[in-house]
């Protein structure tokens, strides 16, 4: 039932065509000028996310009907899938940055409620509430952002903030904030809000641990479309950035340092969805800086990031979903155990080899097409230091991807053998992951005119790209020498109990970044900022309070004693005081 | 119309006294004459808030001048030009409108008080008549006097009703609260001795002072900061705020939503209605340095939550944040930022008066407030538990819900402060106090999803034996959590409701500041 609401919803917000003209709800104003409304704004990029939003959560419903089957309450899950489906295409269609934050905020929640969906694990809550406050440390920037770029540019609405008269006239005005430029720091402060949100280094932490949701959560929200929010909101506001060297230039070295640096976690870990949640964050990478590359005359990054969103939403929504059956059939997360399940599970073995290839970059899958276009505009745009990183995330991708795979489905089963027995494909699970096995191979190769013809920042046409033959030959050669490295380290069963030494003891621990944000959050912020400032409200202004209080007390003790009820005191003060009275009027008069 | 407005007042005394006949034993029939007239209360004001919204008075030819609708202006005291003056406009409509809520609600929670049953209802009954009377004054007198009203039953209240140290901690609030009203005695008094002869004919009419300017400026000097702390004390600002804490952990669960939602709007409504309004020239002169208090209160208050582990001394200290926000919007001048503070008002008195309620109602189930003795709630009570996680998005500032609205507005307008030369440029100070404010939001973040992750997640601490929420507890939090939802998603006739009354209190403050 709640499913059958779900899955209409989602089928009725399908776009069918591109609606040019955008339906609005007057929501509140801000000052005379300024109305605020919520309606949507379809653009290239908003329909190719919603596009991919409707198409994935449809799967992952179907999906979720089978992995959730045992669950105690499919009555929650649902609605909150659901939930989040609205919020997101609330957010992809948003026409003004305060829409698009209202949802943002609304995405957080709904993956909040959702990584925190068993919240009877201590674990499960810990990663919620870590993905919520991450997310939320970042939004705070956002939010100064939206209103420092509202105040100067005296709107909201995407259709009149990315206008070139009004950025030009704000550069031009050279209005400063605090001595800070005004269009710098506003584009770098809605990017930071985009660098919480699609979990760039080192606001990243939130993400590995976020797999600790229901994996169908992890597949559509940590994977496939909310953490993609941050990439949709540098292209939303990419005109903008454009004229703001110094925040491009940031873009793309956070981009290429997480595209870097979760690659090589993500060669280390041994859970199944940190591996693929490492994976990511990697692939996010590659697409925030191709981003960052790109500017209005050199467009071409801008259509690879959207055309890696595009294509490895398929392909990365695929393997979490192989992963989720895998994890139902051996009731582990670690790859440790196990091993051996090619023949187990068929047609897991086929989607997940699919999807593996798609990610590494082969020849013919959609990873491949998109993945070039990004390395061809970053050597294009002379940005020759991200293109080697890129090329060398690209066999560091091929490596992960296949050491994943051989470890899964060769060698010897290495895990409980009972849990195997009973063990099988659901119907329901199966649908889905062969469905999205078409878009992995296929969207590359059909859609890449689509993208570099037509997804492009407003107000460019589409230019001529004759890229240099040799990027792809390289970008094959990696993808080739990183599935050929993987399968000769993993094709027999290794030994995988050791522990980890030294520098591969450091990545395993993902360089321990958690470690030193549980140290500034817990012994510094809670101990050395609240845990004072308690003590000082406790005896400080509490104690002044209380010195003032027991002032008035003894100054009322001291009133008392006088006001004793006693007669004979009375009188006694009553003849002192005639006495004193009769002498003073005999002095003076 | 203008009699109905007085029955908000005239209504709840009359319960009061109509509940000191009714047999002490006849439990069912004090609940349900209180409960009547709450209900009834609400209905006049709703239905006065419907003849407003249809048909607002028009502005009259002073544009500082407040136009009251459903006025009532009578001689009271004629040797000291006292009168008997009430009124609404679309501000004091909403408080009104707010306090009701809240107020039958409070009915609501207190249901099962057994101890004093009649007691109890006839002082709540008295502390809505202050509380209504003082929304409607607008003869400063009258307002004082109203306001004092309030706190004797706040007072016994808790003194009597109240848990662990009850007697200090009401000692503790109404020294504290009575000590702010000697201040505002002093503003009034400044405000009143220090005009010319001529004016005296005025008397203590706030329309008057403010809409002619009347108060002399070196009586503003002084009289403004004594008015707006006694009143900054109501509202608990930095670093007069230790009443708060102390006083809800002890209050009974109505007292504590009434404190926190309706009380500290008092003071915030004092700050804007009679210190600022009235007294622009003095409000210029030394806003900074409430600012400043304004903006620790936030910071403070928010740092200090996340280190407390009692669910009532966590909501006060964020209620001391939330309330401090409202104040920075009043410091920062701007129109915008105003009415986003007013907008504060309200929704933090849903807010707060749906946590209030949740706590009472948790606590009156594990007998404990502190979090590290609790967990795993939503197995055992869902309903109460579903109820705690939406509240906390509010605490929060999600958007959907009032607060994020009422913040959104809070932030943009102080990033448009008129600025110290009434121009493009803002005050640096404002702005650094906004940019801290706005980061705020992250602190607030933490210590609502610590507790909420402590209080109804994880595993069952223990084997409880207690059921969920009963029908009267559920009624009062949905129509608290209703009220939330329905003004974040459906904000626009708020705000047009505040802006519409907003206009000579900032023709005041805009006199002031040339």
């Amino acid at each position: 039932m709640v499913l059958a609401i779900g899955l209409a919803y989602v089928y009725s917000s399908s776009p069918e065509t591109i609606i040019t003209d955008t339906w609005r709800f007057d929501w509140v104003n801000l000052g005379k000028s300024i109305n605020l409304s919520l309606g949507f704004y379809l653009d290239p990029i908003s329909v190719m996310m919603l596009c991919v939003i409707t198409i994935i959560s449809t799967l992952v419903h179907i999906y979720s009907v089978g992995y959730m089957h045992d669950d105690e309450s499919p009555g929650r899950f649902f609605p909150l899938l659901s939930f989040f489906v609205f919020s997101m295409i609330g957010l992809v269609a948003a026409t003004n940055l305060v829409q698009m934050f209202i949802f943002w905020e609304l995405v957080g929640v709904s993956s909040y409620l959702l990584i925190g969906f068993w919240y009877h694990k201590p674990s499960a809550v810990a990663a919620s509430k870590k993905a919520f406050i991450i997310t939320r440390f970042a939004d705070a920037f956002f939010l100064f952002g939206i209103i420092l770029l509202g105040l100067h540019c005296g709107a909201y609405e995407f259709a009149d903030l990315l206008l070139p008269e009004t950025i030009k006239t704000l550069k031009e005005s050279e209005a400063t904030f605090a001595g800070y430029d005004v269009l710098a720091l506003g584009t770098l402060c809605v990017f930071i809000g985009g660098w919480g949100k699609s979990a760039m280094i080192p606001l990243h932490v939130w993400l590995p641990d976020a797999m600790e949701g229901p994996t169908p959560v992890s597949s559509i929200i940590h994977s496939a479309t909310m953490v993609v929010a941050g990439i949709f909101l540098t292209a939303r506001m990419f005109p903008m950035f454009a004229e703001a060297p110094s925040t491009m230039y940031v873009v793309e070295i956070t981009g290429a340092a997480t595209a870097l640096f979760a690659a090589v976690i993500a060669c280390t870990q041994m859970d199944i969805k940190r591996i693929l949640a490492f994976s990511t964050l990697s692939q996010l990478g590659y697409m925030m800086f191709s981003l960052g590359v790109a500017n209005m005359d050199h467009s071409l990054g801008y259509s690879a990031s959207m055309f890696h969103v595009f294509t490895h939403a398929f392909f990365k929504c695929l393997l979490f979903l192989s992963a989720g059956l895998i994890i139902h059939m051996v009731h582990s997360n670690d790859i440790g155990h196990m091993g051996g399940l090619r023949k187990k599970a068929k047609w897991t073995y086929w989607v997940t080899l699919i999807a593996c290839l798609a990610i590494a970059g082969v020849p013919g899958l959609s990873g491949f097409f998109s993945k070039d276009e990004i390395l061809i505009a970053a050597w294009e745009g002379g940005h020759h230091c991200s293109f080697i990183i890129g090329a060398g995330v690209g066999f560091l991708t091929a490596f992960y991807m296949f050491r994943y795979f051989m470890l899964i489905f060769h060698g010897e089963f290495r895990g409980d053998a009972h849990h195997l027995e009973h063990a099988h494909e659901s119907k329901w699970m199966v649908l889905p992951m062969v469905v999205l096995t078409v878009p992995s191979i296929f969207a590359g190769y059909l859609m890449k005119g689509q993208f570099l013809g037509y997804v492009l920042p407003p107000g460019v046409s589409a230019g001529e790209h004759d890229a240099p033959g040799w990027i792809p030959m390289m970008a094959i050669a990696a993808s080739i020498l990183g599935i050929g490295l993987a399968v000769l380290m993993y094709r027999k069963s290794p030994d995988l109990a050791a522990e980890p030494k030294g520098l591969r003891k450091l990545i395993y621990n993902k360089f321990y970044i958690d470690e030193l944000y549980l140290f500034v959050t817990h012994k510094i912020i809670f101990k050395c900022v609240a845990a004072p400032m308690k003590w000082i409200d406790d005896y400080v202004v509490d104690g002044a309070m209380n010195v003032q209080e027991r002032l008035s007390q003894s100054l009322a003790s001291v009133v008392r004693a006088i006001q004793s009820g006693l007669a004979h005191i009375y009188v006694g003060v009553f003849l002192i005081g005639f006495i004193v009275l009769i002498i003073f009027g005999g002095l003076f008069f | 119309m203008a009699f109905l407005l007085n029955c908000t007042w005239i209504l709840p005394a009359l319960v009061a006294v109509l509940l000191m006949f009714v047999p002490k034993d006849n439990k069912p029939a004090i609940r349900m004459l209180s409960l009547i007239g709450a209900i009834v209360n609400l209905g006049i004001i709703a239905v006065l808030t419907i003849v407003f919204v249809n048909d607002p008075p028009a502005l009259g030819d002073n544009p500082a001048a407040t136009v009251l609708a459903f006025e009532t202006k009578a001689m009271w005291f004629d040797k000291l030009n006292i009168y008997f003056h009430t009124g609404v406009d679309g501000f004091s409509l909403l408080m009104m409108l707010m306090a009701s809520i809240i107020g039958l609600c409070g009915i609501l929670v207190s249901w099962n008080i057994e101890d004093r049953c009649k007691e109890f209802f006839i002082l709540l009954a008295a502390l809505l008549s202050g509380t209504f009377g003082c929304f409607i004054s607008f003869d400063l007198f009258t307002f004082f006097l109203f306001n004092e009203l309030t706190l004797i039953p706040t007072y016994m209240l808790i003194g009597i009703f109240g848990s662990g140290k009850k007697e200090w901690a009401a000692m503790k609030l109404n020294l504290m609260l009575f000590g702010g009203s000697a201040l505002i005695i002093l503003g009034m008094a400044g405000m009143y001795i220090g005009s010319a002869d001529a004016m005296k004919d005025r008397g203590f009419d706030l329309i008057a002072m403010a809409a002619n300017g009347s108060i002399p400026v070196e009586i503003q000097m002084w009289a403004f900061p004594a008015l707006f702390l006694g009143f900054a004390v109501l509202s608990s600002v930095f670093p007069f705020h230790t009443w708060s804490p102390a006083g809800h952990a002890a209050a009974p669960t109505a007292i504590s939503m009434f404190l926190a939602g309706v009380h500290m709007k008092l003071g915030g409504y004092g700050c804007l209605r009679v210190g600022m309004y009235t007294m622009p020239e003095g409000a210029h002169a030394c806003m900074d340095i409430f600012l400043v208090f304004a903006t620790i209160s936030v910071v403070y208050g928010a740092f200090i939550a996340i280190r407390h582990r009692d669910l009532k001394f966590i909501n006060a200290y964020s209620s001391i944040s939330h309330v401090g926000l409202v104040v920075f919007g009043f410091a920062t001048f701007s129109a915008l930022a105003i009415r986003g503070a007013i907008m504060q008002m309200v929704s933090h008195g849903f807010v707060t008066a749906v946590v209030f309620a949740l706590i009472g109602s948790i606590y009156g189930r594990t007998h404990t407030r502190n979090v590290d003795e609790m967990g795993g709630l939503m197995k055992q009570i869902p309903f109460l538990s579903v109820a705690f996680v939406l509240a906390g998005f509010a605490v929060v500032g999600m958007p959907g819900t009032s607060s994020f609205v009422a913040e959104l507005t809070i932030f943009v307008g102080s990033f448009q402060n008129p600025g110290a030369d009434g121009g493009m440029n803002p005050d640096p100070l404002v702005l650094t106090c906004a940019v801290l404010c706005v980061l705020t939001i992250v602190t607030t973040a933490v210590y609502v999803l610590r507790t909420v992750n402590r209080v109804v997640n994880g595993p069952l601490t223990k084997d409880y034996d207690f059921g969920d929420a009963n029908k009267i507890e559920k009624s009062a939090i949905i129509i608290l959590l209703f009220c939330i939802f329905a003004m974040g998603i459906f904000p626009g006739w708020i705000a047009n409701l505040v802006d519409g009354s907003l206009g000579p209190i900032m023709e005041s403050l805009n006199r002031g500041a040339r």
